[in-house]
């Protein structure tokens, strides 16, 4: 402040508003803020600054639009203007790099699923020379590939009102509010161009008799904008990008790296300049150079050990990236899906989901009396025998609105209060059922109508219906009766919640930047759309945005200062320092000649957090699984045994990289779950809940997004807070009764 | 449930393989054969051997990474199930199972089960794709109906999961019915018919170049399918192979 | 190569009529007439003759040579391997090779003596021969065995390549299942066919 008092310098204005200089230069050049020039420099009058909340009240609106938050020490670059404008102003005015220009650019794309391989193609087809790398032996078997139900977009096909305010609205409430409003939206805009973009790439959605595209309803929503094709939606999508990326594999433009494992980030002058990978065919450590670097490696939902994840699913790629610099976003955030094939014994290594679709015909019950659960446990009772009256359909029941498609958290909750309180059906008591008897008999009636023939004639009713629940979802069907051995035309499916998908993820910013200048992250990967919890079909359509709507021109902003950096040179120091450390790590792995196998502490810090950290939450286990985790690490690191050597294709030890990864971000993620005292969407500690056990949110002091920072070995990481501003909608409670 | 298991061990593809005996005790029946596969790996671990090296990572029958041949069967002995979907509920107590890799001389064994099966990419990477910009700048998806049987159609053969199975169990190590099924998607829908006669002969010149076998329509391969994929496929295929070459 | 097949399944049609001329009882004239004209149309002899033969031959190079690819295509080869399709199917090589060491002995048979009586020996066209070298010829129980049996192979042969045939040139019928029975009938008819011409004529004289 100068002498008297009366003016503050940009910097002091900054600081008190907690926003960079940067901002307040804008302003004053926008004349927003009015200043005068003493001796050249820019002084604004106490008089402008009298009340700071009135200043406040000035540029508040640009400051949440610029999402210069307070006290985050990052620029998350959310343009300013009308939440409609947002993304066509942004793509008008961001820096971009001639074609001639893209030539010289290399981009290492980590991860080649539904938010990989879609960008990989785009920024080829851009111009830019691209690596790819995936850890199965080929793209196509991302675990995208097993997404069933389907994808969202805003086509409004069906004429039932639908909108891209609407899908932003359903996306922002659906995530408890804990997601940011500008990309929301964006997502909602180019969700259309997704379905365009697919069928001409030759995604055989399904379509109705009149050859149009077909829709169905998913969990959370009141409207039809799920695209589908039969119970493989992800599949289809996967192969499209997958077909998208090989044409550019065969032009030249993209050189694929499959059976790669990314092992770290390398970081030059603060940006990311390329991976050092492991070649898991023949143990090669290679190092690869680039201008920038994304990860689209998907989520983490394995930490659990027991997911719907494929096998193979991992956090290394971004675990690297965090330890490097960065931040890594809401990590307690996780989906615990409501809908899969229950636990059936010690021996279980993964979960298998059952689509959510599914919840659109089958109604989810449990007995009304506990005698009833207990006999069926015992198999003295068959599900069929229990007579409508005596059975809860306990959704229905508590949500009237919504019934069974209430979204995936409320449901799960809902069946885990149910298991706890003694209703569960198998004989674990730890699943409940999803019975299909009301739709086939539905369907039939309509279908025996529709046909003129008999509708009274039960048997005839019902194989007509079960012929449509067959060409809704057959394949899924066949999966439950494959692994359960019930045939579920017949008997009610068994059901309970499991891990799915993981909301949280590293930082980016609007551009889906991290913190690391020159690394981007894609996909499930990123945490930048779901909030704290994830609609049904919203996830292939943020991959597919990602990939090919959006990353392909917002990395331009940053390439567009990288068209003399020339090729990145990878026998510098820091690519050697890189490299020493993923040769240690695997020396120091491979140096136990006997003890525990990976498995078995994947299993253990699986139990632990399952457990402690699962669909219900408490600061008292929170605080236990911290400890147990950090024990179980410190064991890990002296006792597992890796069998073989690192000099060939060895499982084990891949796997020992993913597990002592997994290792360290469990203890962040309880850490996480026990700083946010309040319940959203996949995170309900028990502490913060209503009279009737539903989520208490607090708007007042967790309206934000905790962007945890490493900070070395050993160390706290520290918790940085993204606030989270709500223009275009109201901050309710979620209801769906 | 215990059982004997003959399993093709090989270090890595320079090397010679061979048939190795173990066996596991306390098998569940509701274990999937993976699992049965684990148990006999985490013993194998315990007992300081390296385990069986293995493809997989869904588990749940839809990313065609799992193989192996079991009892001579490709993907075991259930019709219409990968591996990975099959139970131990299928064996009895006792029984003899053989392991062995999906064999050809273009799937070369990178080590004991596992193979590399990149031929398919190769032959993807030659013509699988329509040649459309991923700019999202194209016609609305409703600007062209497709028939529903069409539609069906395309669905049925894009359900291809590319494991390899047909590959392997062909007595001439034919790919047929994985081009065919990529090949026929795209000639039933307008978005491919653009391209079809490049696609098809680039596919099969890719196809041949790998080293695959040539089709005498044994019918073996849509027998051990695991997605049901028709031989009707391959006679599309032949059919649009002749066309592409008549054209020319 | 299915052309080729196809090629020779018409001609096994053609031939078979003309053999089975051989049962009608009119001590042979008619079968005699027709073999007459066959043996010394020119159009036959210098036309038709050399493309069956190429045909014969370029079929069974091809059916070695893609034996061989085939071959090629698995070098390791499994321990156990038990796949789902049918046994003839997977051994056409086998019934190949049967019908053309049959095919050998067969040229033996007719066409070595019809060339030494035509051109070699020169002798004079005489209409009336055919029907009786082809009884002589059935005398012989162990040749009517042999006959007998690779007929039963060729029409596993057929059973498997008329199928196939039509698979490999894209033809399509309505069903899978049609085209099935459409080679059951054939090769089975064809099998027959030749067999009782040879069995006939081994019991009739
Ligand atoms: C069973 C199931 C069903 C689902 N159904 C739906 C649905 O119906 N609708 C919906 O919208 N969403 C669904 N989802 C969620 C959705 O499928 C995923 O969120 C999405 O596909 C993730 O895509 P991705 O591209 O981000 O990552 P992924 O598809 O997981 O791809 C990750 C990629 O990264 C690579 N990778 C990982 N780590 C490394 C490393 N260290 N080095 C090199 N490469 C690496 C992998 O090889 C792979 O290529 C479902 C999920 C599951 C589990
Ligand atoms: C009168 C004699 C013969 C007839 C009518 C005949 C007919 C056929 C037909 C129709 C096919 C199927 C072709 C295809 O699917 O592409 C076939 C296949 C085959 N034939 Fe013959 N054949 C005869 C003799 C022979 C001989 C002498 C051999 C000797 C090796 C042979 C070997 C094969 C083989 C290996 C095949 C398998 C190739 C395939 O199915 O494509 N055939 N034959
Ligand atoms: S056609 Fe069938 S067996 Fe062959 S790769 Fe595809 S899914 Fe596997
Ligand atoms: S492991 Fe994915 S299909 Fe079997």
């Amino acid at each position: 402040m100068d002498k008297d008092g009366q003016m503050l310098s940009i910097k002091e204005l900054a600081d008190v508003l907690n926003v960079s200089q940067k901002t307040i230069r804008r302003h004053i050049n926008s004349g927003k803020i009015k200043s005068v020039k003493v001796g050249g420099v820019h002084r604004i009058s106490r008089e402008q600054v009298s009340s700071l909340l009135e200043v406040e009240e000035i540029i508040v609106d640009d400051l949440i639009n610029i999402g210069l938050e307070r006290g985050f020490p990052y620029d998350s670059k959310v343009p300013s203007g009308d939440l409609k404008n947002k993304w066509s102003k942004h793509k008008g005015t961001i820096n971009l790099v001639s074609p001639a220009n893209k030539r010289n650019i290399d981009i290492i794309v980590v991860g080649t699923g539904l938010a990989g391989a879609s960008a990989s193609a785009t920024l080829a087809e851009l111009g830019y020379n691209v690596k790819a790398f995936c850890f199965q032996d080929s793209p196509r078997r991302a675990h995208s590939i097993a997404a069933q139900g389907g994808i969202n977009a805003s086509k409004n096909y069906q004429g039932d009102g639908d909108s891209d305010y609407r899908l932003f609205y359903d996306t922002i409430k659906g995530g408890d509010y804990r997601s940011r409003e500008a990309n929301v939206y964006r997502l909602a805009e180019v969700s259309a161009n997704i379905i365009d973009q697919c069928v001409a790439q030759g995604v055989p959605f399904a379509r109705d008799y009149g050859g149009l595209l077909d829709n169905r309803s998913f969990g959370g929503v009141l409207v039809s904008r799920t695209f589908y094709a039969k119970g493989q939606t992800g599949q289809q999508l996967l192969l499209g990008a997958y077909s998208a990326l090989n044409r550019q594999v065969n032009r030249g433009k993209v050189e694929m790296f499959s059976r790669h494992e990314m092992m770290d980030v390398v970081v030059v002058d603060g940006k990311a300049r390329g991976i050092i990978s492991r070649n898991l065919v023949n143990g090669k450590i290679e190092r690869h150079g680039a201008h920038a670097v994304v990860i689209a490696s998907g989520g983490y939902g394995n930490v659990f050990y027991l997911s719907t994840n494929a096998m193979g699913s991992n956090v290394t790629a971004s675990w690297k990236i965090h330890k490097k610099g960065a931040f890594f976003a809401n990590p307690c955030f996780t989906q615990i899906h409501p809908t899969c094939i229950p636990v059936s014994g010690d021996h279980q290594s993964k979960l298998t989901l059952m689509s959510e679709s599914l919840r659109n015909d089958g109604r989810i019950w449990v007995p009304k009396n506990i005698e009833d659960a207990k006999k069926i446990r015992n198999k003295e009772l068959k599900p069929t025998e229990i007579p409508e009256n005596d059975r809860d359909y306990y959704l229905e029941r508590r949500y009237p609105a919504f019934g069974n498609l209430v979204p995936r958290d409320v449901a799960s909750r809902a069946a885990k209060e149910r298991c706890d309180a003694g209703y569960g059906v198998n004989k674990t008591g730890q699943a409940v059922y999803l019975d299909f008897a009301a739709a086939i008999i539905r369907y039939g009636k309509e279908k025996a109508i529709s046909t003129g023939q008999d509708k009274d004639n039960i048997d005839l009713v019902k194989s007509l219906g079960k012929e449509i629940i067959k060409a809704k979802y057959g394949n899924l069907f066949q999966m439950y009766e494959k692994i359960v051995d019930e045939n579920p035309y017949e008997t009610p499916m068994q059901i309970f919640p499991a891990v799915h998908y993981t909301m949280g993820g590293v930082w980016v910013d609007y551009n889906l930047m991290t913190t690391i200048p020159g690394c981007f992250a894609i996909g499930e990967a990123n945490f930048s759309d779901h909030g704290a919890n994830r609609l049904g079909a919203s996830a292939l359509m943020q991959g597919l945005a990602d990939g090919y709507f959006v990353l392909p021109y917002t990395i331009g902003d940053y390439l567009a200062d990288e068209i003399k950096t020339g090729p990145i040179k990878t026998d510098t120091k820091e690519f050697d320092e890189a490299e020493s450390g993923v040769n240690k790590f695997i020396e120091k792995i491979m140096s136990n000649k006997s003890g525990k196998s990976v498995d078995y502490y994947h299993r253990k810090l699986g139990k632990i957090m399952w457990d402690k950290c699962g669909m219900s939450r408490n600061a008292e286990d929170l605080r236990s699984a911290i400890t147990e985790i950090k024990a179980l690490r410190e064991e890990f690191y002296s006792n597992v045994f890796v069998p073989g050597g690192a000099d060939g294709y060895n499982e084990e030890l891949a796997k020992a990289g993913r597990v002592a990864d997994f290792l360290e971000l469990g203890e962040l993620f309880a850490l996480d779950a026990l700083e946010r005292n309040e319940s959203c969407g996949g995170h309900f500690r028990e502490e913060y809940q209503t009279e009737e056990g539903e989520a208490l949110r607090n708007d007042e002091e967790f309206t934000f997004v905790s962007c945890w920072e490493h900070m070395g070995k050993d160390k706290k990481p520290k918790l940085n807070k993204e606030e989270l501003n709500f223009k275009s909608v109201e901050l309710k409670s979620r209801s769906y009764k | 449930m215990e059982l004997k298991l003959k399993i093709w061990r090989q270090k890595n593809s320079g090397e010679k393989g061979a048939i190795i005996d173990y066996n596991v005790k306390k098998i569940d029946p509701d274990m999937s054969f993976l699992e049965m596969l684990d148990v006999l790996n985490q013993d194998l671990i315990k007992s300081g051997e390296e385990p069986v090296a293995f493809d997989h990572d869904c588990r749940e029958g839809i990313c065609g990474m799992c193989s192996l041949v079991i009892n001579g069967s490709p993907h075991g002995p259930d019709k219409g199930t990968t591996t990975c979907q099959l139970h131990m509920r299928r064996f009895k107590s006792g029984d003899t199972i053989y392991i062995e890799p999906f064999r050809g001389t273009a799937f070369p064994v990178i080590k004991d089960l596992v193979v590399d099966r990149s031929a398919f990419d190769r032959i993807q990477q030659s013509g699988g794709y329509v040649s459309v910009n991923t700019s999202g700048n194209t016609v609305d998806a409703n600007a062209t109906p497709i028939p529903k049987p069409d539609a069906d159609e395309a669905f049925k053969a894009a359900a291809c999961i590319g494991c390899g199975a047909c590959v392997a169990s062909c007595k001439n190590s034919s790919a047929m019915l994985f081009v065919g099924a990529k090949v026929s998607q795209y000639s039933r829908l307008p978005q491919g018919k653009v391209e079809a006669r490049e696609r098809v002969l680039n596919m099969v010149k890719q196809m041949d170049k790998e080293g695959f076998g040539n089709c005498t329509n044994t019918g073996a391969c849509e027998a051990h399918c695991p997605k049901g994929i028709s031989l009707d496929n391959i006679l599309n295929l032949n059919r649009e192979y002749i066309k592409a070459k008549i054209r020319k | 190569m299915a052309l080729s097949g196809i090629f020779l399944m018409v001609f096994l049609v053609q031939h078979l009529a003309i053999n089975l001329t051989s049962l009608i009882p009119d001590n042979g004239y008619t079968f005699n007439k027709i073999s007459h004209f066959m043996g010394y149309n020119p159009v036959v002899q210098f036309i038709l003759q050399p493309i069956l033969m190429l045909g014969v031959c370029f079929h069974f190079t091809m059916g070695i040579f893609l034996e061989y690819q085939n071959r090629r295509a698995r070098k390791s080869k499994y321990v156990f391997h038990k796949t789902r399709s049918s046994w003839i199917s997977k051994n056409m090589i086998l019934s190949g090779l049967v019908v053309l060491a049959f095919l050998a002995l067969h040229f033996y048979d007719f066409w070595v003596p019809e060339m030494d009586y035509k051109y070699v020996s020169k002798l004079i066209p005489a209409e009336d021969r055919y029907y009786h070298e082809l009884q002589e010829k059935f005398h012989n129980s162990t040749r009517t065995v042999i006959y007998c049996i690779s007929f039963v192979l060729l029409g596993l042969h057929l059973n498997h390549g008329l199928a196939s045939s039509f698979q490999s040139v894209g033809v399509t019928t309505s069903s899978q299942k049609k085209l099935k029975l459409i080679a059951n009938i054939y090769s089975i008819s064809i099998a027959i066919g030749f067999t009782v011409v040879a069995v006939f004529h081994y019991f009739s004289h």
